[in-house]
């Protein structure tokens, strides 16, 4: 399959007003200004993926590639991430009507989770979440015990594993050029619109447009608004989404949560047991002991 | 100025003495060659080679951990299941020093001794497995303290832990070089470290299995749910209690000679009390396992494969053992006690590599099976340990009771040999 940007635009005027959106939005919004804001409000940065639009034309892996220093990516669809390549495109056969060309495009990567699992499990907060979205690793600090890959819902984390000094790979959602008030480089290169660049909130409604605007064209449901307590990323599509690859058996509330109780029960444990059981050993010390020595060993 | 010269030579001669002694103990003692050092000089010095091609070239060169498995045979038998173990520890010296149950005294100190040891070693190899080792005291000197990490708290745990150990079995240390002062404060601060090593052992104990409770769509739902922890820490008593039994029965062949006499005296007592501590502990955990089954509604899993091997963990391993140690305790049998400690053992270390390598990504592409390099590195960390150990007890008084102390000062324990320590 080719990429048709000219195409896609004429066949649908809403995606070229989309895209133009999108990337008015992107460039209003990321003035200084707007990015403190968007950190005070806790409404981060994250990015649409509407799977009905992409063609599979691969250009955002390239990018991502070049940009992040990676060797360029073999040109084929691929299931999953690997600690080379940040950003895969999956191809998928669908049989059904609602996908004329019988094959969907679901671009993977990091999802940047609003409460991430892999930032909560890390001992030296290398893996850390950005106010503004993005979840990056910082090689100064990380040491490499992979807790993280553990812990991420959507094994995103990857472990250089030949390399002496390995590194934790995954998608940065290009934080540099955040910073530097750019797109993200996957979204910048994308032609067939298939990638919206914006707040989180923004998206949200646009996605809910979306759905209701063309009720025919979409699965019901947004990715990423509720799964692993939401995402920064998140995907429309015209079917079901386990029937696209994506995990069916994802917790609504954020994985941090499933340790929170037991973090929660540490202080008690530690103010409760000991006073107990210094109680307890005075109680069952029976004066056994010559009047000699010290008092017990 | 009098008054000075007469502390300083003294001291002088205090270290003059100590350390023309330590110079005399580090010499090697008995036969170099036997069957024993050769096979584990052999697998030290293999672990030697491994390592350096694991630190130069990568973990993949030498491990077969891949993308969907970051945690194999290292993390999942030497720490998970290695920490299990050393939970003796911490029950001996509850029973000893919290409980006064006197007559656990004799293996206070071995146990705290294969307690502290297990943790330098076995969480020591935790080392070798970080990929970006020389960062491994950011968590530790306060640059980046990842508190909302359950990793974070069972790593510091580690370290406090160890040095509650430390001072728990210091007294020896001192006895040993013969500084009867030190050891008097030492000891003082005996009580202190045991009821802050319990509390930590307490927490990162269930804090192991707290590590895989974000990983709940990774691991078969039979061995997953969110009372992980409260079943790690459960069945760290009895792990830690069998490998006592277990080590007590070797110790007592290879060091018969180290040992007083009221050590092999209180044997069977201790064996017997602690296979009824077992037995009590191990029904607990299967109470606890039934009620995780039954609220889980995990019948359906049953019937697959998994379900066999889930039952043959729970019947063959662990109700089967607990009931063998209850009939130790009724019939006051050694023997039998020992093998529910060997059966009970087998039975934490399938849990714990279920939890965290066996059951881990039933549905993986490629399912991970650890490489010879990763076993002898396992066996390698092993014999070092042992000969730690061994080098400890062939020198330091551990499974005996302090000689200078007991003739010196309680004279009345040679009147009553089932009183062990009349005073410490
Ligand atoms: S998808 Fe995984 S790696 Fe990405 S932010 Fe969420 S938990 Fe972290
Ligand atoms: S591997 Fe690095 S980034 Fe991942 S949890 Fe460990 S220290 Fe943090």
């Amino acid at each position: 399959m080719t990429t048709a940007p000219g195409q896609g635009r004429s066949a649908c005027d809403r995606r070229g007003f989309l895209r133009a959106l999108g990337v008015c939005g992107a460039g209003l919004a990321l003035s200084p200004a707007a990015l403190a804001q968007a950190q005070a409000e806790g409404n981060p940065y994250g990015v649409l993926v509407d799977t009905t639009q992409c063609v599979g034309c691969r250009t955002c892996t390239r990018v991502c590639a070049e940009g992040h220093g990676l060797p360029v990516p073999e040109d084929v669809c691929r299931e999953r991430t690997t600690e080379r390549q940040l950003t895969v495109v999956d191809g998928r056969a669908v049989a059904d009507p609602r996908v004329d060309t019988g094959a969907v495009f679901v671009k993977r990567q990091c999802l940047h989770c609003l409460q991430p699992a892999c930032a909560s499990a890390c001992l030296t907060r290398a893996m850390y979440k950005h106010d503004a979205g993005p979840v990056t690793w910082d090689k100064g600090k990380c040491m490499g015990c992979r807790y993280c890959m553990v812990s991420c819902p959507f094994d995103m984390p990857k472990f250089e594993y030949h390399s002496a000094a390995p590194h934790i790979r995954k998608c940065d959602l290009c934080a540099d050029r955040l910073a530097a008030g750019e797109l993200p480089r996957c979204v910048a290169g994308c032609e067939a619109g298939a990638l919206t660049f914006g707040r989180r909130a923004d998206l949200l409604l646009e996605a809910r447009k979306r759905i209701a605007t063309e009720k025919d064209a979409y699965h019901a449901h947004i990715f990423g608004e509720r799964e692993a307590g939401g995402t920064s990323w998140l995907y429309l599509a015209a079917v079901p989404f386990d029937k696209l690859g994506f995990p069916g058996d994802l917790e609504y509330v954020s994985y941090p949560n499933l340790t929170k109780e037991f973090l929660y029960g540490v202080p008690v444990v530690l103010t409760l047991v000991p006073p107990l059981l210094l109680g307890i050993a005075k109680a069952t010390h029976r004066d056994t002991l010559p009047a000699t020595g010290g008092r017990r060993a | 100025m009098r008054d000075a010269t007469r502390s300083i030579s003294p001291a002088r001669a205090e270290l003059a003495r100590v350390s023309s002694f330590l110079r005399q103990e580090l010499r090697p003692r008995g036969r170099i060659l036997t069957p024993f050092n050769v096979i584990t000089a052999t697998l030290v010095l293999a672990t030697a080679v491994i390592l350096f091609f694991r630190f130069a070239y990568g973990l993949g060169s030498v491990t077969n951990l891949n993308q969907d498995y970051p945690w194999g045979l290292w993390i999942g038998f030497d720490v998970v299941t290695g920490v299990a173990f050393a939970g003796g520890a911490y029950v001996v010296v509850f029973l000893v020093h919290v409980l006064n149950l006197e007559r656990y005294r004799p293996i206070v100190r071995v146990t705290v001794l294969n307690g502290f040891l297990a943790y330098v070693f076995y969480a020591g190899a935790l080392v070798l497995d970080l990929g970006r080792p020389w960062n491994v005291i950011n968590p530790v000197i306060g640059n980046s303290f990842g508190v909302s990490s359950v990793l974070f708290l069972v790593a510091w745990h580690f370290m406090l832990y160890m040095l509650a150990e430390l001072i728990e079995f210091s007294p020896a240390i001192a006895e040993w070089l013969g500084l009867e002062r030190l050891r008097r404060f030492l000891e003082r601060m005996t009580l202190g470290a045991v009821i802050l090593g319990i509390s930590l052992s307490i927490l990162h104990q269930s804090g192991l299995g707290a590590l895989f409770l974000m990983a709940k769509s990774k691991i078969q739902p039979l061995w997953y749910s969110e009372f992980i922890p409260i079943q790690f820490l459960v069945s760290s008593v009895f792990a830690g209690l069998s490998m006592v039994i277990f080590e007590g029965t070797i110790s007592r062949r290879v060091f018969h000679h180290r040992a007083s006499a009221s050590f092999h005296f209180s044997q069977e007592r201790i064996v017997v009390g602690l296979s009824r501590i077992c037995a009590g502990a191990m029904f607990v955990y299967l109470f606890l396992q039934a009620l995780v089954f039954l609220h889980g509604q995990d019948w359906r899993h049953l019937t697959a494969g998994w379900g066999s091997w889930y039952l043959l963990e729970n019947v063959g391993f662990v109700a089967a053992p607990c009931a063998l140690f209850a009939l130790a305790w009724r019939n006051r049998s050694t023997p039998l006690a020992r093998w529910a400690a060997v059966l009970a053992m087998l039975g934490v270390i399938l849990n714990r590599l279920n939890v965290s390598v066996i059951a881990w990504q039933p549905h993986a592409a490629v399912r991970y099976v650890p490489t010879w390099m990763e076993f002898v590195v396992t066996l390698g960390v092993i014999s070092a340990e042992i000969w730690v150990f061994r080098w400890i007890v062939n020198r330091m008084p551990v499974l005996r009771e302090e000689p200078a102390h007991a003739t010196t000062v309680a004279p009345v324990s040679n009147a009553e040999p089932t009183h062990l320590r009349k005073e410490a």
